[in-house]
């Protein structure tokens, strides 16, 4: 059995945030998959901060993910919350009926 | 005081022009009327000063232009003959202004026509009171706008709207003549003022110069140029073909500026110039012959036409022509004695038909009129007034005026001089023949018209009457009070000063008796004649048109001047600027200028649309692929 070390945490974060992005354009249901697309991301960058913290012995980086989380949850209200109105205004959220910028 | 006859109807113009819409109609027209009123007594005032006086004065109001050796001046010239003109043009105003209260009281727009008539009446003040030429030209132009704004005046009117451009344009072809006669008046003498200009003329008597590689005497030259430019605005033969068409304007308008004052603007020009003219025999025989040819052409068209306004307009061309010959002939006080008269009794003549056109509730056509000399007794006898001083009855104003030209044209001596006389004898007995046939058509006879009833004429309203009493009274005494001031050989030379400059002195001998009472005789002698052939056998004139019929045709058409303009100038410069417009401007110029380059910048734009597909997650996808491609462009870097 191997040592579990800083180049498994990498990589997890590494699939998590290719799965992200993955997300966000493949994705062509719902909005609210590219929300979740996107904590992925910040979650992948929080556990690089977090294994980079412990591996350099520096507490700094894990602040940094508490500051990081806080600010995605914050994001996530706003962005439910904006997806609540939109959805009132036009009566989907699906990304495909999502064009109005066309130009 | 002087400068308060030319700012007050400036003055009366802004307040009316600018402030109508507040001080409200009656308002701006009793500010005009009064302020106009004011300007002439002063005038009046100033007229009686330079008789008794002999006041003469140039006050500078301002410099206008000082630039190198070109010294322009806003001034006030007062001497004899600006001194008449002030009188004639603020009197003749200031009566049409009160008369306008009275023919206009149906019209919506009535602060606006006193704006015009009070800014006509400054801008041609501005006119005869100039002591340069580029001053003249000012109120040249100034008077020409405003005839402009006036025949133009029903706006709603197409025919008001194209003989409003019509005037403008024939008179554009009389300035460029005018404009290149101060251009060369400028080129030969380095200034343009009246005093250094008429001093500095005996010096080029020999100059020849080139103008369009012929070679001319300079005086000649300058003297046609400035003629051509008073024929414009006189309206004499080739350039008339405008002011029977500015008929169209209100009758207040054709009495004020297209008979009594700024058609004979040309006159005063020649007049004024009188020290350049009296060098030039080849201009002053040119202008006897031009104004001969109109007077009798103008006359012979006026006898078949049937607006009653066309046959006036027609008659103040004949007029016009009058002058014109005596100023050719040497007589320049006769013509300024034409002129003064003429201004009183055809200013009558249309106000009079003005009313008569408001009794019959618009209709101009005299073939529709008769029979009402009863219901408007008034408007009748004054009528009576005006043709019988316009026809030069006996001891009526124009008796003196144009006998007088007639007279002088005789005296003169030469070919044209008999000539002219011999013709304007016959046009006298023309004009009195055409005018008697207005009289008859309109007043006697049988009530012709079938649109509205006779009892329902009725006479106009004194606001409108007052004023034509008052021209009668200058018709009917004009002449007889002025005649030994403005034309009697002693006197006049008194009176005229410098005003007016004659090389040789005028003849003072008198032509023959039979010559003398000719004229009268014909002229009394023709109204029974048109009495006998427009009342009594009133088939007489249509048999004679029968006949007749090319001739008549001829006349009618007012000897086809329109037409043959219309085939000369106006198609091919219409077709000119249709091809111009729809192929030079459109194909060309637009396609591949403004509008070339605005459509391709348009496709550009709708191609470079495309990539807003308006889907979230395209959009994120490109940036993170730049993103990742920026990335590893650094790292790789």
């Amino acid at each position: 059995m191997t040592e579990i070390g800083l180049g498994h945490y990498l990589i997890l974060g590494a699939v998590i945030f290719t799965i992200g992005i993955i997300g966000i354009f493949l994705n062509r249901k719902n909005i609210i998959v590219i929300l979740m697309s996107i904590e992925l991301i910040l979650l992948a960058v929080n556990i690089n901060l977090v294994s980079f913290s412990i591996y350099l012995d520096d507490l700094s980086g894990q602040i940094f993910t508490l500051f990081i989380l806080t600010v995605a949850a914050a994001e996530a209200a706003i962005g439910l919350a904006i997806i609540v109105v939109f959805y009132r205004n036009s009566g989907t959220i699906r990304v495909e009926e999502i064009d109005n910028l066309k130009g | 005081m002087e400068i308060l006859i030319i700012a007050l109807p400036l003055i009366a113009s802004i307040i009316s022009g600018f402030f109508g819409k507040f001080i409200g109609d009656r308002k701006s027209e009793v500010i005009t009327s009064l302020l106009v009123s004011i300007s002439a007594i002063l005038s009046a005032l100033v007229l009686y000063e330079v008789i008794v006086n002999n006041y003469q004065d140039n006050i500078i109001i301002a410099t206008w232009i000082s630039s190198g050796s070109l010294d322009v001046n806003w001034s006030m010239k007062i001497d004899s003959l600006s001194a008449i003109m002030l009188v004639v043009v603020t009197s003749v105003s200031s009566l049409v202004h009160i008369y306008s209260i009275g023919y206009m009281s149906h019209d919506p727009h009535k602060p606006r026509f006193m704006a015009y008539l009070s800014l006509f009446t400054f801008a041609m003040l501005m006119l005869v009171t100039s002591d340069n030429f580029i001053q003249l030209f000012f109120g040249w132009e100034g008077v020409g706008l405003c005839s402009y704004f006036l025949i133009g005046f029903w706006f709603k009117k197409d025919s008001a709207n194209t003989a409003a451009i019509k005037a403008f344009v024939v008179n554009r072809v009389g300035d460029f003549g005018f404009a290149l006669g101060i251009f060369l008046i400028f080129y030969l003498f380095g200034t343009v003022n009246y005093s250094e200009v008429f001093e500095l003329i005996p010096t080029i008597v020999e100059k020849n110069i080139i103008f369009l590689s012929i070679e001319i005497n300079a005086i000649d030259l300058i003297c046609l140029l400035l003629f051509v430019g008073a024929m414009g605005k006189s309206a004499q033969i080739l350039l008339h073909t405008w002011l029977p068409d500015a008929m169209e304007g209100p009758t207040p308008v054709s009495a004020l500026i297209h008979a009594a004052t700024m058609v004979t603007a040309g006159v005063f020009l020649v007049v004024r110039c009188s020290p350049i003219y009296e060098y030039s025999e080849l201009a002053l025989n040119v202008i006897t012959v031009v104004g001969m040819s109109t007077a009798f052409f103008a006359a012979t068209v006026a006898l078949v036409q049937k607006d009653i306004k066309k046959i006036i307009a027609y008659s103040t061309c004949s007029q016009l022509g009058y002058m014109f010959f005596a100023t050719g002939v040497g007589a320049y006080n006769v013509a300024m004695f034409h002129l003064f008269t003429h201004a009183f009794f055809k200013a009558l003549l249309f106000l009079g038909s003005g009313s008569v056109i408001h009794a019959f509730k618009d209709e101009q056509d005299i073939n529709n009129m008769g029979g009402v000399w009863k219901k408007l007794p008034y408007t009748y006898v004054l009528m009576i007034i005006g043709t019988l001083a316009l026809t030069g009855f006996p001891f009526l104003s124009g008796f003196y005026s144009k006998d007088a030209i007639i007279e002088f044209a005789y005296l003169r001596g030469n070919t044209t001089g008999f000539y002219a006389a011999g013709i304007g004898i016959f046009t006298a007995f023309l004009t009195s023949i055409y005018s008697w046939r207005l009289i008859f058509k309109t007043f006697h006879g049988e009530f012709n018209n079938k649109n509205i009833k006779v009892e329902d004429t009725h006479e106009s309203p004194m606001v409108m009457l007052i004023p034509l009493i008052l021209l009668s009274v200058g018709a009917i005494f004009a002449g007889y009070t002025f005649k030994e001031l403005f034309i009697s050989h002693g006197v006049a030379g008194n009176f005229w000063q410098d005003s007016i400059f004659f090389l040789k002195p005028l003849s003072t001998e008198h032509p023959p008796f039979w010559f003398l009472i000719l004229t009268p005789i014909l002229v009394i002698s023709s109204i029974p004649l048109a009495y006998y052939l427009f009342v009594k056998n009133k088939n007489l004139p249509e048999q004679i048109a029968n006949v007749n019929k090319p001739l008549y045709q001829f006349l009618l058409n007012k000897w086809y001047f329109d037409e043959l303009y219309e085939t000369l100038f106006v198609k091919p410069s219409k077709t000119l600027g249709l091809f111009l417009w729809k192929f030079f401007d459109i194909k060309l110029i637009d396609r591949f200028g403004p509008d070339g380059i605005s459509a391709f910048i348009k496709r550009c734009s709708l191609r470079a649309s495309k990539f807003q597909s308006g889907f979230i997650y395209q959009y994120a996808f490109i940036m993170l692929v730049g993103f990742s491609a920026l990335l590893t462009f650094l790292i790789v870097k």
